[in-house]
């Protein structure tokens, strides 16, 4: 564990060269370390996601997570700046990917960096990780029950959500899937459907599925909490990025 | 699960959020997770008016049953008031879907 650390809001450049708001957290007592983009859930940029963050600050982990809903809302409050963006359709994926690139030569240019860079994303955050996995060179992904990577959005969702399991192909790293076998968004079939397509295309990746577990299983602040799982599940997220993201 | 589901309208009237009184313009419905009730998903409503900015909301979070006991409130209260009045509010205003 990390003795000493910094967690601050700042400033990276995202898609479009756009100047967007970021947490930033990061060990202050060793060098050479791998680093995390966060990617937020749709109910935003909030503190649940910024303890997330400094935890793998915490872990020796440099993470950055950026607001990807500075654009539509600058300033506002975690969840009023989530109803604005969800108002006008949401995050585009190429938006995402992106702010997901800044975040990551945001990284890289710490003084710290050994190199390396995952994303990891929770829900929404999940299919986004997925997708910048699929997009940008990384050196890791991590993938907490997101849906709709292999299946299609219900009828009335933003035309900014489509399935992508047609991106697997262009996996660029090792993927680690975390999901709960009581979900239903994604199901296991759905899940299962995907470690086929990863198989397919010759990837490397894990896939954990926990009984007694649903969607949002690591919510510490939601009913969906489930501590064991979480606690596996965080054990699994470390010895993974141990292996890949060291120098 | 994040559902994405979004049902979007235009409504004309007043809501008091945060910043106090302030005129509607917009309406977003859906259900998914709330930020502040103790549930994994919630029908939430958030009153809007975009143009004075992402604070000016009024925002709900209901557990399934009380957001329908409350939308039947709604019709029933809409159903029994004063005709005359009724027709005097409702000419030419608000209530438009989106999508």
């Amino acid at each position: 564990m990390t003795d000493a650390m910094r967690a601050e809001t700042v400033t990276i450049s995202g898609a479009g060269g756009d100047a967007i708001e970021a947490y930033l957290a990061q060990p202050l007592d060793r060098s050479s370390v791998g680093a995390v983009v966060v990617i937020h859930h749709m109910p935003g940029y909030d503190e649940q996601t910024k303890e997330i963050t400094w935890n793998f600050a915490a872990h020796g982990y440099a993470a950055v997570c950026p607001n990807l809903f500075f654009r539509e809302a600058p300033g506002a409050s975690p969840d009023d700046a989530a109803a604005t963006a969800r108002a006008q359709g949401g995050v585009p994926d190429e938006r995402l990917v992106g702010d997901v690139a800044g975040a990551a030569e945001h990284l890289k240019s710490l003084s710290s960096s050994n190199g390396k860079v995952a994303t990891i994303g929770y829900c929404s955050g999940g299919r986004q990780s997925f997708l910048a996995a699929c997009s940008l060179p990384l050196d890791a992904a991590v993938v907490c029950y997101g849906a709709f990577i292999v299946s299609t959005p219900p009828e009335g969702a933003p035309v900014t959500v489509g399935p992508i399991a047609h991106l697997a192909k262009d996996l660029s790293c090792p993927l680690l899937g975390l999901f709960g076998a009581e979900d239903q968004y994604p199901t296991p079939a759905e899940v299962a459907e995907l470690e086929k397509i990863l198989a397919d295309n010759g990837k490397t990746f894990s896939f954990h599925s926990y009984e007694g577990a649903g969607h949002a299983f690591f919510a510490t602040n939601r009913p969906s909490y489930r501590p064991e799982a979480a606690t596996d599940g965080w054990e699994k997220i470390f010895e993974f990025f141990g292996r890949y993201l060291s120098a | 699960m994040c559902t994405y589901q979004t049902t979007s309208i235009a409504v004309t009237g007043s809501g008091k959020g945060a910043e106090g009184w302030f005129a509607l313009s917009d309406a977003s419905v859906y259900f998914d997770h709330p930020v502040h009730a103790a549930a994994d998903h919630t029908l939430n409503i958030d009153l809007l008016n975009p143009a004075r900015g992402p604070g000016f909301r009024v925002a709900l979070e209901l557990d399934p049953h009380s957001a329908r006991a409350l939308a039947e409130a709604i019709l029933q209260s809409l159903d029994t008031a004063p005709p005359g009045l009724l027709a005097a509010e409702t000419a030419g205003t608000g209530g438009t879907v989106r999508s």
